[in-house]
């Protein structure tokens, strides 16, 4: 099965290669090619386990259009001024250096029966196993009077880098007695945590620079991530600085001018300093063009992170919908691996081990006030479903949470070290 | 001497009975004899004092050891396993004691406290016995049991002598590594490479029986059978 399998690939890649003229690199040799797109949590890190754990048996291609990658996970930390941005960046000479052939350029197309992947800066790059893991893009029209042209004015900060240095700069020219608001995004969307850890870190930056300012959230949800450590948080450290205003009082029902600089939270409207939209998510425009979406998100198999429309093609992290696994950097992270796995497993017969996964999040609410939630999943026929958990508590002590705080600095180290070497 | 340690016992036995009755926690069964605790305790000497005028010496001193957390002593310098274990929640009780002194490792893997611990159970009650009238108030703490009715909480040697197969650790491991530099690095979070396969399948197995207090290790270890800990053990003694 295994040689009649990989035969049929190489006369196949050298067919393609004789009539898709240009590719990035010639197929053939006999060896299996993965195509990675997205270098983030969870194509960086199957891209480096791939070609790490395949010891060359398997050609790996990571298609990335960033040089340096900034971690979206810890930039909230970069905005309370708990990190640099330097600090945040990654480059990918590791994973180059391991033997990953690492392309920056953006895919703009895939190509399922000829398996390509085309680049926008000219050719393709020929796939057996295809893995997607581009991240989120924004849902079109999610909120009323915004769109990425108004990013400048009104800054998502949802990818990290220029768009979280913006952020903080605001922050930083806010008046004294300023508003910054924030609107939140309905389920699913990136980091569950995300917005509230961020509101902390404002929090904790302007009581430092303007002590009188004040923070507005509308937010369409009901509930949120870690809610009563939240709160609690808030009201200890930032009392009388922080409004959310949620759904039972139009915090679905919101509208912006970034001209103006206002917000109409159910008709009222407020004119502020700062305005921080983070938009409906949805999958990575790639894994739409790649026709593997249904609906906003892409459907995968538990077991392998396959997508449910092409077996050679998987997802990963945020823009799969998997089940219960929360959209977060270790939830990719996590996918990533069972995927390397099943991959390897399937282009050179190695041992594929059962799918096992899970996710902490850490979150920092002040200067070591850490909290975190966390779960462990498996997966059934279904989904990706959730065994087990645990989140921290109100009222724990001091060192408690400046250890959690702590462990989450370690996590950060890990996670990038695991990602990128 | 005799007749007073055969008088603790019929105390006991009443007291235990009662206990059990009452349906009080193991940790509140009981307690040794204090003065063959002492006797127990003469190997504990050349690096703990106890007693008036007691100090740190390459041991903490252990006047008032019980509700004391672990690495809890300002002026001595720990481990930093201790000092973690004591962030993470240990305190010294009768439970966490009889465990510690049952095989130090299985609650603080890095403890500087060279000592391959008390097989048993009784010399462990009457060593605690014997501390316990160090105590500031000894009536919190359960006194006199009739024998040795302690918990064991070494593990079976055959989850010990399980040879795990490192492949299927590596993948594991794979999970590990997220957080555990594999690299050996630790910043905020400890190195778990290269450990001696016992001291690891001890915590791993400590973490899953819940006597080791992290939530986030207890989770990890709870969906890991005996031999999924063994083929971690066997991957991350040899990981460079």
């Amino acid at each position: 099965m295994k040689l009649n399998r990989r035969a049929f690939l190489g006369t196949a890649s050298a067919t393609a290669v004789s009539l898709a003229a240009p590719m990035v690199f010639a197929a053939g040799h006999g060896k299996s090619h993965v195509v990675v797109v997205g270098g983030g949590a969870g194509g960086a890190t199957a891209a480096r386990y791939i070609a790490q754990d395949s010891q060359g048996e398997i050609n790996v291609t990571l298609i990335e259009p960033s040089r340096a990658y900034y971690t979206c996970f810890f930039s909230n930390l970069y905005l309370g001024g708990f990190r640099d941005i330097s600090s945040l960046a990654h480059s990918y000479g590791t994973i180059a250096s391991g033997g990953v052939n690492v392309v920056h350029d953006w895919a703009v197309g895939v190509d399922r029966d000829a398996k390509t992947v085309a680049l926008a800066g000219g050719g393709s790059v020929p796939y057996d196993k295809l893995i997607l893991s581009p991240g989120i893009d924004f849902v079109d029209g999610a909120v009323e009077g915004w769109d990425l042209s108004a990013q400048n004015a009104m800054p998502h900060a949802y990818k990290a880098g220029s768009q979280t240095e913006l952020l903080r700069a605001q922050v930083l020219a806010m008046p004294q007695g300023g508003t910054f608001a924030m609107v939140a995004p309905p389920n699913p969307f990136r980091c569950p945590p995300g917005p509230y850890e961020r509101v902390s870190m404002v929090a904790h930056l302007l009581k430092e620079t303007n002590p009188t300012a004040k923070i507005l959230i509308a937010d369409p949800k009901e509930t949120f991530s870690k809610q009563g450590l939240f709160e609690e948080g808030w009201n200890k450290h930032y009392a009388g600085m922080v409004e959310r205003v949620g759904p039972d009082f139009g915090g679905a029902n919101v509208s912006v001018d970034p001209d103006a600089m206002t917000i109409s939270i159910d008709g009222e409207v407020t004119k502020v300093d700062v305005c921080n939209v983070i938009p409906a998510m949805k999958a990575g425009r790639i894994a739409e063009l790649a026709g593997v979406t249904d609906g906003n998100w892409a459907p995968v198999s538990a077991a392998d992170m396959s997508s449910k429309a092409d077996a050679d093609i998987y997802v990963l992290g945020d823009s799969s919908a998997q089940g219960d696994m929360p959209k977060s950097g270790f939830s990719a992270n996590s996918q990533a691996k069972v995927c390397a796995n099943a991959v390897r497993g399937a282009l050179t017969g190695s041992t594929i081990f059962p799918a096992k996964f899970s996710n902490t999040c850490w979150s920092l609410i002040n200067t070591n006030d850490g909290v975190k939630v966390g779960a462990t999943y498996e997966a059934t026929d279904e989904k990706i479903a959730k065994v087990d958990g645990f989140v921290s508590s109100t009222g724990e002590t001091d060192a408690m949470r400046q250890a959690t705080y702590e462990e989450s600095v370690g996590w950060y180290a890990g996670i990038t070290s695991d990602m990128f070497g | 001497m005799v007749s007073l340690g055969i008088r603790r016992d019929l105390f006991a036995m009443v007291l235990l009975g009662s206990a059990l009755v009452s349906g009080a926690p193991l940790e509140a069964q009981g307690l040794g004899d204090p003065d063959r605790g002492a006797e127990v305790f003469k190997q504990c000497t050349a690096c703990h004092q106890i007693g008036d005028g007691a100090v740190n010496r390459i041991g903490p001193h252990l006047n008032m050891v019980f509700g004391r957390q672990a690495g809890g002593l300002e002026n001595f310098r720990y481990s930093e396993s201790m000092t973690r274990a004591g962030v993470d929640g240990i305190m010294w009780t009768v439970e966490t004691l009889d465990i510690y002194l049952e095989n130090p490792k299985s609650l603080v893997s890095k403890t500087r406290m060279n000592f391959r611990g008390l097989d048993r159970a009784q010399d462990r009650a009457d060593v605690m016995a014997y501390l316990r009238e160090f105590s500031q108030d000894p009536s919190d703490i359960p006194e006199a049991m009739p024998t040795a009715t302690g918990t064991d909480h070494d593990l079976d040697p055959a989850i010990l002598a399980i040879q795990g197969d490192p492949e299927y650790g590596e993948y594991l491991a794979s999970e590990c590594k997220t957080c555990h530099q594999a690299n050996g690095a630790a910043d905020g979070i400890p190195a778990i490479t290269q450990w001696p396969v016992e001291d690891f399948v001890v915590a791993m197995h400590a973490y899953k029986r819940k006597l080791r207090p992290h939530p986030i290790m207890q989770m990890m270890a709870r969906r890991l059978s005996d031999e999924e800990i063994a083929a971690l053990a066997a991957y991350f003694e040899d990981l460079e």
